[in-house]
């Protein structure tokens, strides 16, 4: 069953802007889906109008087979919405926050207290359940918000941007979170600047810009396209200079070179011809994100086009 | 319990919870207003009025000042709750939830007749220490206040959904709710005034609600009950109507 299905989705803003120019996009139940493109692509867009909060101009939107035009009320109840700004109110405690929210899709306060107890530890926030929700921290109240998208249970969570601003420890323990869920059965769309996260999390990939989807396929896939990928060495002081024969590289100062590999070839034999010139090396590194690397090319190619 | 039950206990506690937290800013500044309209104008000029429609000066303006309280507070209550979750932008939470519009109206509304009522409430105590008051219809008195704080209520909705910053929240109070309590017979009779301007005043819609509810409490009304009611009814369906559709549009509420 597909969990979202967008058929010629256009937006046009008073002012004459248009911000969606007629996608069409399918996400599977049980994906974790990347929406990913630059500042006013129209992924917030996207998700204001799937979520309710933006009325569209022209096409359809299908959550879990209800369509937001008939069955508005059964769409509703299948997502679950973390949006990009925090939007609860700030003086109320954090559980209020959550009970409220769950209160707003018929949850009996009685469930929504067992249920906001759940999320909450989950979430590292039940200690904090009596303070005021203005009081938390940058990522405790994102991790406040995911928390209250869930207070219903949603088949479909959506997040836009919901790691901006937080710590890579912080990150990682959401990433834990939401990898888990998605194992659980709930199928999770993402939106995010940081492309390492959509690398590791996602699935699928939706690329989108100036309004249009300009790719839309399994990450596995996308980055199949990438034929080149330049890694950096870290050498042992005092290393000799030397060139790699079969290998594009560039020494950047005195302890690290950058070598340009094709996807064919081999990392072996930078390593022995390293070997054979006495170079120690003491680590390596992608020079840039797999991903951050095909998005860029696709959103430029796509501009100039 | 039904899931829209569910929906509307919670608006409205959200919306109880918010108006008591801050008490100081909301229960108590209408209190000692009017128990400075008590003293000043009940007891030290009142005193020197005389009678007013067969009744001493403080029981004629009584009901009045009731009711000014409650319209004033059943509509700022809406009013400031409902765009200050515009402005905060929690009002998100039920936009992207299954809650019927009546139902968010439901949750606003009641939260500001329950304050209206409140407030109306501290003040017919406080009144209690400057005039015996005595109830001539008690269906009357809380139908009236009833109908009034509900049609003030969606006043104050209407003009949060169309607010777009906070000075536009006190305009209409004060350069219209309060000109037209003042002139809408709280502190005289109707009948004081020449004919071309007792057909003007007719215009004014507080003064049906004030005259209904002073017949609550002294059997007196310039104006007949029926033509009292039927126009507060009509008024309160008007501005649901209008507060519905708005709100169904998304109008001031999605881009």
């Amino acid at each position: 069953m597909k969990a979202l299905v967008i058929k010629d989705l256009a937006k046009t803003y008073k002012g004459g802007v248009e911000a969606l120019k007629g996608i069409d996009l399918e996400v599977e139940q049980g994906d974790f889906y990347a929406l990913l493109g630059p500042n006013g692509a129209g992924k917030s867009t996207t998700i204001g109008i799937i979520s309710s909060l933006v009325n569209k101009t022209a096409g359809t939107v299908e959550v879990f087979g209800h369509s937001l035009d008939n069955a508005l009320v059964q769409a509703k109840q299948q997502i679950g919405l973390v949006p990009q700004e925090f939007n609860f109110n700030q003086f109320e405690t954090v559980l209020q926050v959550v009970v409220n929210q769950a209160g707003y899709y018929g949850v009996p306060r009685k469930l929504a207290i067992e249920r906001a107890q759940k999320y909450l530890t989950q979430l590292e926030l039940w200690d904090k359940r009596n303070d005021k929700s203005r009081e938390l921290s940058g990522g405790m109240k994102r991790r406040l918000m995911i928390a209250r998208a869930l207070m219903h249970q949603p088949k479909l969570l959506i997040l836009d941007e919901p790691t901006a601003g937080v710590d890579i420890e912080l990150r990682r323990s959401m990433w834990d979170f939401l990898q888990q869920l998605n194992s659980e059965g709930v199928t999770i769309i993402l939106t995010t600047h940081y492309l390492e996260e959509a690398e590791m999390l996602c699935r699928n990939i939706g690329i989108i810009n100036h309004g249009v989807i300009v790719q839309n396929t399994s990450m596995k896939a996308l980055l199949a396209k990438l034929n080149l990928e330049t890694f950096v060495f870290d050498l042992a002081p005092n290393s000799p200079s030397c060139e790699l024969e079969g290998f594009v590289s560039r020494r950047i100062d005195e302890r690290s070179i950058e070598v340009d590999v094709d996807r064919d070839s081999e990392l072996n034999g930078i390593f022995s011809q390293f070997s054979a010139h006495n170079i120690k090396v003491l680590s390596m590194r992608n020079k840039a994100n797999r991903l951050e690397e095909l998005f860029i090319n696709l959103v430029s190619k796509e501009a100039t086009q | 319990m039904s899931a829209n039950f569910i929906a509307l206990k919670s608006l409205l506690t959200k919306e109880v919870s918010r108006f008591t937290r801050i008490w100081l800013q909301t229960l108590v500044p209408p209190a000692v207003t009017m128990s400075l309209y008590f003293v000043i104008f009940g007891n030290l000029i009142g005193s020197r009025i005389g009678q007013m429609s067969g009744f001493s000066y403080m029981e004629f303006i009584v009901p009045g000042l009731i009711m000014m309280s409650v319209i004033t507070n059943s509509y700022s209550n809406v009013a400031s709750s409902f765009f200050s979750s515009k402005f905060q932008h929690n009002v998100e939470e039920l936009l992207v939830a299954p809650v019927p519009t009546w139902i968010i109206i439901a949750g606003y509304v009641g939260g500001g007749i329950t304050r209206g009522l409140l407030v109306g409430l501290i003040v017919t105590l406080l009144s209690l220490f400057f005039v015996d008051l005595n109830i001539f219809n008690l269906g009357v008195l809380v139908v009236s206040v009833l109908l009034t704080s509900t049609l003030f209520a969606l006043g104050g909705l209407i003009n949060a959904i169309l607010a777009k910053s906070f000075d536009d929240i006190s305009i209409i109070p004060n350069f219209v709710l309060t000109p037209l309590t003042y002139l809408g017979g709280v502190f005289y009779s109707l009948t004081l005034l020449p004919d071309f301007w007792q057909g003007v005043s007719k215009a004014n819609p507080i003064v049906y609600m004030i005259n209904t509810f002073r017949y609550g409490f002294l059997g007196v009304s310039d104006i007949p009950l029926i033509y009292s009611f039927t126009m507060i009814i009509g008024f309160v369906v008007i501005l649901f109507s209008i507060a519905y559709w708005m709100i169904s549009r998304g109008i001031g509420l999605r881009s």
